[in-house]
Order: C-alpha cells, then structure tokens, then sequence
C-alpha cells in the first residue's frame, strides 16, 4: 500500500508543476461554461421549459460543475503506459515487484485528482461568485455529493485502466480509447444533462456505467436526486466500478501471458 | 505553382500511407470522430425534442448552421493539422530543416501531416447539412449553390487562417496557445446556433475578431430567405464569406512576418 502511495503523490507533484497550463484551462472552461449557459438559456426561456425534469438553476450549477471537473473524465488517457506497450518499456513495469493493475490504478488516480483540483477550485469559485453557482441543495446533499464525488473519481479510473489494458491488443493504442470518448461524452452529462435526453432513452442511460462519472454527483448536488434515492444511485457507481476493476484484472492476467515486448 | 501542387500531393500520399499502417486504430479512429460528432448533434436534437422550437429556428435550420462550420471545420483540420504539431518544432529547433530546403515554409508546413481520420467528422457534417437540406423548403437557385459553397470555403479557408496564426504566435511564445482551441473548437460551438441566442459581447467576438459568423450565420440568412434580426444588408450576407479568404491571406503575411522574425532556439 505504501508503495502505491508512494506512486500517487510521486505523480500529484509532477502535475502540480503545470500550474500556467492551469490557469490557461481555467479561461478556456470558463468561456465554455459561458457557452453552454447561453444556449441553454435560449431554450430555457421557452415557455416549455416549465415541465422540463430540471430546474433553470439546476441545469446552470450542472454546468459549472461539468466544467470543473471535466479533467476527471476517463477521455483523457495517461499516454505514459499507452507508450510504454508500444515502445516495449512495459517489460519494466513487470519486473516491478508490485501487482501490475493496482500500479496502473493508482497512477491514475494521481493523474486525474491532481488536475481536477488544480482547476476546480478556482472554476468553482470564479462561476459561484460571477455566473450562478449555488451552494449544494442541503447539508445532506453536500454529503451526499462528496462521497458519489469519491466514488466517480473510483469509476473513472476503473474505466480508464481498464481502456489501458485494451491497448496491450492494439500496437498503436489508439482505437478503444477513441471509442470510449464519445460514449463518455455522451452518457455521463457533460454535452447535455442526461435528464433532458427523451424519457425513451432513460432506461439505457440508467444501466450504463457512464452516469456514475458526472450525473450521479451532479444531481446529489443539486438536489434533483432525493435523498432516499442516494443509496442506490451512489450503489450503482460502486457496482460498475467494481464489475470494471474484475474484468479488467482477469483481462491483464490474459494479456500478459501472451505479451510480447517490442523492441530490443 | 503546379509543381507546389504535385510536391503537396506527395507529402499528403507519405502521411496517407504512414497513418494507414495500423489500420484497426486508423478505422476506430475514424469512427471515434465520426461518432463524437453524431453525438454533438444528437445532444442539439433532444433539446429540440425535449422544448421545441427555438425562437422560431427549428432543429433542420440549426442543422443548416452546424453543417456549413463542421464540413468546414473538418476539411481545415484535414489540410491545416501540420501547423498544430509546428510549436514543438520551434521548440526543437527542428524548424531549420524546413527553412534549409528550397520551397516555402508553408507548403511544407501543410504538407507535414494530412489526417485522413478527418474524413469522419467530415462525413457527420455533410450528412447533417444534406439531412437539414432535405428537411427544409428552400428555393433553390444557382447562386444559392454557389454561395453555399462559398460559405464552405470561406470558412476553410478562417479555420485555416486560425491554425496559421496558432503556429505563428510560436515564433514570439514557445508555450502553445490553449487560447486557440477555445477559439476554434469554442467557435465551431458556438456558430452551430443561432447568432442571435447569445449576448452582444459574445457576438461581437465572433463577428469582428474572429468572423466565424460571416461563413455561416451570414449566408445562411440568404439561403433561407430570412429577415435577419441584427440588421444586415443581404449584400452584406451574400458578401460575407469572402472575409474568410480575406481572413487567411492576413494570417499569411503575418506567418511570413513571423518567418522573418525567427532565431533558432537549437543547439
């Protein structure tokens, strides 16, 4: 375990050193928050916006929420492992006296808490202040929120590792992973709030794991999940997670008997 | 001049040829962009379905909008992707090489990488603009033709113009620019709807600073026979792909100004 802590706070500082390219995120998101908001807005100033199944504030905090922790979305790979099988350096992360997929775990992690934090709590702040960030719905959706918080960082990187564990098939390393950025994109709510997709479409995006990334926290937040239904919706990020984090190790146990390491 | 065009060629046949050696992850690929795209538009699609009509757009008008700058986009990226890997060139110090041989810096610039995978996302743009065509009555007339193509070109040749200028700023700051993302990425986001749904300060940005809205909010107006709500002339509309052009040949002068301004930074 120390090894591994090791390892996280090894990587944390290395991407706290980007600290411009933080900042120049933070512009960015926020002027695509602002973009968001404003077409958003020119459908929630419809007269049919009064049945929509999210509040005009709901939607705005979904939003600025999104932007913050967009970095914690398992869309961005960490391209160090992904080389690491094509040039053949992978035989080193073998030789480690450690197991393989808790590693790789881990390094995620690190990759994605320390840049979702770095720009979260300045986009947080700049979007409460200025552009209609509210506080949690209550003190229970606050905790509520925390923990699915914690349990979408899990999930992210069990989906992660396990699109990592999939390049040792394909040299280039590229193709699955393009393949689960548009589910990602789609299914988690950060292109729209999945409540708004036609209630046809609710039950699939309901079983897939995507929800768990982004909608489930968001919604805790804003008080648009209840709070008898936080068990079940914080329940179902764990599943997957831990459904994900099985598969993955069986996959890696295949993958590595038949490994071969470029290069030489 | 032709021979610029056959060396072109051949540059874009080496970078074909090298992108299609993995061809699983070339195919995936390819569909990855294919499907993001699907998806940007099937996000615009439920919140048509979800509150109707728009301000009196409806969904195959937004397609019109959204076909013109992603056909665009895609095409640009396709031609225009070599000035993205240009910063960590200068960087390098790599940018030598291209100055040591005897064509221009930009033709070898365009010809360092053509991505092919683009033809994806070309594919979902030209699928909505011809499904949105399909949806709407539009009379059609010769010179509509023509200046939807002209709007097409015109915005190849700004998103173009914005990748030059990404890889000029280069010469002054070796840090590449997020900015321009937001710009092109943000821009294309933006122009998929309606001018008019965003707030005066925005629109200006992309009227003035960066003329996206020239290449389809403009003649979109004309194609579609419809009064626009800011005020413009339908002179002005039919005009306005022509900034475009007028877009890129700006960003070149000041690429070659930046060429001139160059001092190598390798050792």
């Amino acid at each position: 375990m120390k090894a591994y802590l090791a390892i996280i706070s090894a990587r944390f500082r290395m991407l706290l050193q980007y600290r411009a390219a933080a900042l120049a995120g933070l512009g960015t998101q926020v002027f695509w928050g602002l973009i968001r908001l404003m077409i958003f807005g020119a459908f929630y100033a419809m007269p049919s916006a009064k049945s929509a199944p999210m509040s005009w504030p709901q939607v705005v905090s979904y939003i600025w929420l999104g932007q913050a922790t967009l970095m914690l979305l398992p869309m961005w790979q960490d391209a160090e492992v992904r080389n690491m099988v094509r040039d053949g350096s992978v035989g080193y992360e073998l030789a480690r006296p450690l197991d393989l997929y808790s590693l790789w775990f881990a390094r995620s992690v690190a990759s994605r808490t320390a840049p979702t934090l770095l720009r979260s709590v300045p986009l947080v702040i700049v979007a409460g202040l200025f552009f209609g960030l509210q506080f949690p719905a209550s003190l229970a959706a606050a905790a509520g929120w925390i923990l699915s918080m914690f349990s979408a960082l899990l999930l992210s990187c069990a989906i992660s590792t396990f699109v990592l564990i999939t390049t040792l098939w394909t040299v280039s390393g590229r193709g699955i992973t393009d393949l689960t950025g548009p589910c990602v994109w789609i299914f988690s709510g950060i292109m729209l709030p999945l409540p708004l997709f036609p209630e046809w479409m609710q039950s699939l995006i309901n079983f897939l794991p995507f929800r768990g990334l982004l909608d489930i926290p968001f919604r805790i937040y804003t008080g648009n999940i209840p709070l008898n239904e936080f068990a079940g919706a914080i329940g179902h990020q764990l599943l997957w997670t831990a459904a994900l984090i099985l598969l993955s190790r069986w996959l890696l146990a295949l993958g590595t008997r038949k490994l071969t390491i470029q290069g030489g | 001049m032709l021979n610029a065009l056959k060396l072109y060629f051949r540059y874009a046949g080496v970078s074909i040829r090298s992108q299609l050696q993995y061809r699983a992850s070339f195919a995936m690929t390819t569909l990855g962009h294919f499907l993001l795209n699907v998806i940007t538009f099937v996000s615009i699609w439920a919140l048509f379905n979800r509150f109707g009509n728009v301000r009196g757009w409806t969904l195959a008008e937004v397609g019109l909008f959204y076909g013109i700058v992603n056909t665009a986009f895609a095409i640009a990226e396709m031609f225009g992707r070599g000035f993205d890997i240009f910063p960590p060139m200068v960087k390098g110090g790599q940018f030598d090489t291209l100055l040591l041989r005897p064509r221009s810096t930009i033709l070898q610039i365009f010809g360092l990488e053509f991505q092919l995978m683009r033809v994806g996302k070309l594919a979902q743009g030209l699928l909505v603009l011809i499904w949105s065509i399909a949806n709407l009555s539009i009379a059609w007339s010769a010179a509509k033709i023509l200046l939807l193509l002209a709007a097409i070109f015109g915005g190849v040749c700004l998103f173009t113009g914005l990748f030059v200028l990404y890889a000029t700023v280069s010469f002054w700051t070796t840090e590449s620019l997020e900015l321009f993302n937001t710009v092109t990425y943000g821009g294309v986001e933006t122009t998929q709807f309606p001018l008019t749904f965003y707030q005066p300060w925005f629109r200006a940005i992309f009227t003035y600073v960066v003329p996206l809205a020239c290449i389809n909010y403009f003649p979109a107006h004309v194609i579609l026979e419809r009064h626009e709500e800011l005020g413009t002339s339908v002179a002005f509309q039919a005009a306005s792909p022509l900034i475009g052009v007028i877009f890129l040949i700006v960003a070149l002068q000041i690429w070659k100004l930046g060429v001139r301004h160059y001092r190598s930074t390798g050792s």
